[in-house]
């Protein structure tokens, strides 16, 4: 894979909070904001850490499904809501189901590769507390292969998607130690979503986090592999985040220390049509990162901290896998081990992940590349982690539907 | 006939009312899945009540709650439309089942709309003259071999049953409130009482998922047998104490004693409360009326009566003023009979003093459901030795609750103590079986 041809810089993210169960500003009967409210205050927070809205030069969103969770399409339009120095300006919005966000961050990437644009304002919304979980559930098997899938699918359609690929997973590797492996990766997200304000699972206060991820799943009213807590909750929110040249960071006035550089871009697609092959493996995230890691030509042992996409603790699992960090079947050991804990050798998913910061759906790949920017040039926060000047980089895997649409990035400080 | 078969065609008559609109619930629930596996076959519910407004008020009621019940079982749904093509996602099957539900509903206001109906529920207010005249219009009208369900609380199945002609095909069904979601049905006969009604109302019970005791015919049957007399001992306490506390610090005294210190989920006062005044003086005179040997009146029900002061919900269920008053649900005043008014009880501290100190041992009612019987006894034997008023209170009022317990089963009302105790369990919501302690 060859290197990009100029230097793609992101800088200055900004994450609304992850609203839904858990937080206590939600409440199931009470109004909450919707899309316009979101995108305003992500964009705007954005806007208000540059110069001047005017070197915006063109705007992506990302967003899964607003047609049917908030009966809205032409997301694209709202962008010039944001400022009024948007107006006119080019917009577009992208969807690849939960790579959404990671699709919106390549093409800003390719935008500024082409000399279209030096600033692109890259955005991603999701609001899905609109309706139950039941009916929510139809909206998102939308990603997977409604002729084939959902009829016979599991009423929670993801969920159940997952729950196999669990099944198959204990099936080959003992269900045992994975579902220990599921119970460590919910404690983790729990304590590092306790870190980071915005995050869905912030306010958390159950003392005995490892009890709960080692419930028992019920068959009888939700799906045979997974319990409550392997799963990413229902989310609210809108992450956004400059995309930018080296002119146009300068124009922003943006310090090149608060900065990544993309170092390596992974976008890899399978067909929707067919049934993925192998349940224990995510062979198009393995195919993503490794395009990744090729174009920025790095090691994993130079990876200093990972984001990458849990919508469910066995997923967390297999991404780990799929990304190199253990071989095949033993992805559960390093998060046993506490390896992938914010004091560990990778440290993963530092502000909580899909499962305890949250997962609106169009905006998790851009909160993933924003959370990792802030980690390797040091603006974390409460969250912040040590990266060593051995392991600079950052990588992040967005993962749309059943391992389908993937995009994986590698980015370190900018220089 | 079959189970099936009699179910096909229901009505129920004072659907719309608190106790009809929850029977009717249930029923749209079960004969619409029934519907739903057998579309080809007959299946009607015939709605029937005075009020047409209660009606269209009911049709929606049931619409939201056969969705909420249809979105709790979308894996049981998923399997049972599994061959219709036409239906893919939740929403389409959830909407099926309300639709196919809404389809078999008859609402009218003709009782004669029950003709043809193998199954007939009553659940009016309880009045045994208005009982009356409502079944022998439905003997006229209905089948020979329709079955008759009275939902009372307290008037004796055989004066229905005579007063009507209906030779037997009646049977008392005592649905507690809120029928769709309380676990526990009294099923009441009589000598005269068909055996095969008998069995088809433990059928429909097991189906309606109920907890059944079987009561005896006499007036109050086990539930009320137990409340309507615990009342009067409160109200005689009540009395006792309002000499040295005041009428109103003897009612917070005495409902605060057989909340907390008997460690139930409410007052006697604010079950009083929740129940009506109105309708535990209903239920009062029919017992006067039918029990030789015992007294069932108070002057204290009679001057809350004659103050018009009732209790009871209204029709979005929130709690009216009784002999508390209330506020969002919680209770914010006493009554003051001099002042036939209100006191705030906004500092209780006072009275609460009065009461003493709980059991070492003591824990708050949540706490004590699924507590083992040893838990129980210690609290009681504290409570024995207990020289705080609240301790004195609690343990006496325990002792008359468990021998009004036991006399109802001298009495042949209930047929053992558990049965009893069934009903304060799960009827009342007791952590404790009173005849156990």
């Amino acid at each position: 894979m060859r290197k990009l041809r100029k230097p793609v810089y992101f800088a200055c993210g900004y994450n609304t909070i992850s609203l839904g169960t858990g937080r206590s500003e939600f409440h199931p009967k009470k109004p909450r904001p919707g899309l316009e409210e979101y995108i305003k205050e992500a964009g705007q927070g954005v806007i208000s850490q540059i110069s001047d809205a005017k070197y915006i030069d063109e705007g992506i969103i990302s967003n899964f499904i607003a047609a049917r969770f908030n009966r809205q399409a032409h997301l694209a339009a709202m962008i010039p809501m944001i400022d009024s120095a948007l107006v006119h300006k080019p917009c577009s919005r992208v969807e690849g189901a939960c790579a959404s966000g990671g699709l919106a961050l390549a093409n800003a990437v390719r935008s500024v590769l082409a000399e279209t644009s030096d600033v692109v304002l890259v955005l991603g919304v999701e609001v899905q507390n609109t309706v139950k979980a039941i009916y929510g559930a139809d909206y998102l098997a939308a990603a997977g292969h409604y002729k084939a899938e959902r009829k016979n699918g599991h009423a929670y359609f993801f969920p159940g998607k997952f729950s196999d690929r669990a099944g198959a997973y204990y099936e080959k590797f003992g269900a045992e130690s994975t579902r220990e492996a599921m119970a460590h990766w919910y404690a983790q997200s729990i304590e590092n979503a306790r870190t980071c304000e915005k995050a869905q699972e912030y306010e958390n206060k159950a003392s005995d986090l490892l009890s709960l991820g080692r419930k028992s799943p019920n068959p009888k009213g939700f799906v045979d592999h997974l319990n409550l807590f392997d799963c990413s909750k229902v989310s609210d929110g809108a992450s956004a985040i400059i995309c930018a040249s080296e002119e146009g960071l300068e124009r922003l006035g943006i310090a090149k220390d608060k900065a990544v550089q993309v170092m390596g871009v992974g976008q890899s697609e399978d067909d929707l049509t067919k049934a993925p092959e192998d349940l224990t493996r995510l062979t198009t995230t393995q195919n993503a990162v490794e395009k990744a890691y090729e174009m920025a030509n790095v090691s994993r042992e130079q990876i200093g901290v990972v984001e990458l996409h849990d919508c469910f603790s066995i997923t967390g699992l297999l991404a780990l896998e799929a990304a190199g960090f253990a071989p095949h079947g033993k992805g559960g050991e390093i998060v046993v081990n506490g390896d992938t804990k914010r004091d560990g050798r990778i440290p993963v998913n530092t502000t909580g992940g899909l499962v305890g910061y949250g997962h609106p759906t169009g905006a998790t790949g851009i909160r993933q590349m924003i959370d990792v920017c802030n980690q390797v040039t040091n603006q974390a926060g409460n969250s912040q982690i040590n990266i060593g000047n051995e392991r600079p980089y950052g990588l992040t895997i967005n993962m749309g539907g059943n391992d389908r649409t993937v995009v994986s990035m590698i980015v370190k400080k900018a220089d | 006939m079959n189970l099936d078969e009699r179910l096909s065609n229901v009505a129920i008559v004072g659907a719309a009312g608190k106790m009809g609109s929850g029977i009717s619930l249930l029923l749209a629930q079960q004969m619409g899945l029934a519907k739903a596996k057998n579309p080809t076959q007959d299946i009607v519910l015939h709605l029937i009540d005075t009020r047409d407004q209660g009606l269209h008020d009911l049709v929606q009621y049931i619409r939201a709650q056969v969705a909420k019940m249809a979105e709790k079982q979308i894996l049981k749904l998923r399997v049972l439309y599994k061959e219709r093509n036409d239906l893919v996602e939740n929403a389409e099957m959830i909407e099926e089942l309300v639709n196919t539900t809404i389809s078999i509903l008859r609402p009218t206001k003709e009782l004669t709309s029950a003709k043809d109906s193998s199954v007939v529920f009553e659940a009016v207010i309880e009045s045994e003259q208005l009982k009356i005249d409502i079944f022998k219009k439905l003997k006229a009208c209905c089948k020979p071999d329709t079955y008759f369900f009275t939902n009372t609380s307290s008037i004796p199945i055989k004066i229905v049953d005579q007063g009507a002609e209906l030779d037997g095909k009646i049977i008392g069904y005592h649905f507690y409130n809120p029928p769709a979601i309380q676990k526990l049905l009294e099923i009441i006969s009589w000598e005269n009482t068909n055996q095969d009604l008998q069995s088809v109302a433990a059928e429909i019970a097991g189906l309606l998922r109920k907890i059944v005791v079987e009561s005896n015919d006499v007036a109050g049957f086990i539930g009320n047998g137990h409340f309507i007399r615990e009342g009067l001992y409160a109200l005689n306490k009540t009395k006792e104490l309002q000499e040295p506390h005041s009428f109103a610090g003897a009612v917070y005294l005495v409902n605060k004693t057989t909340q907390d210190f008997l460690m139930r989920p409410m007052g006697i006062f604010q079950l009083l409360d929740y129940v009506g005044i109105d309708v535990y003086n209903f239920i009062l005179k029919i017992m006067d009326k039918y029990i030789e040997d015992e007294n069932f009146n108070h002057q204290i029900i009679d001057t809350m009566i004659s103050n018009n002061v009732l209790g009871g919900q209204r029709g979005d269920g929130s709690q009216k003023d009784g002999f508390f008053q209330y506020s969002k649900g919680k209770m914010i005043g006493v009554y003051c009979m001099e002042k036939k008014g209100y006191v705030p009880l906004d500092s209780t501290e006072e009275w609460d003093k009065t009461l003493g100190n709980y059991p070492s041992s003591w824990k708050p009612w949540k706490k004590m459901l699924k507590q083992k019987h040893e838990v129980v006894a210690q609290i009681f034997s504290e409570l024995s030795e207990g020289n705080s008023l609240g301790c004195k209170l609690a343990f006496a009022y325990a002792q008359a609750s468990k021998e009004i317990a036991e006399n109802l089963v001298k009495a042949g009302v209930a047929k053992s103590n558990a049965d009893v105790d069934n009903v304060l369990l799960t009827g009342f919501y007791h952590a404790y079986g009173i005849t156990t302690i």
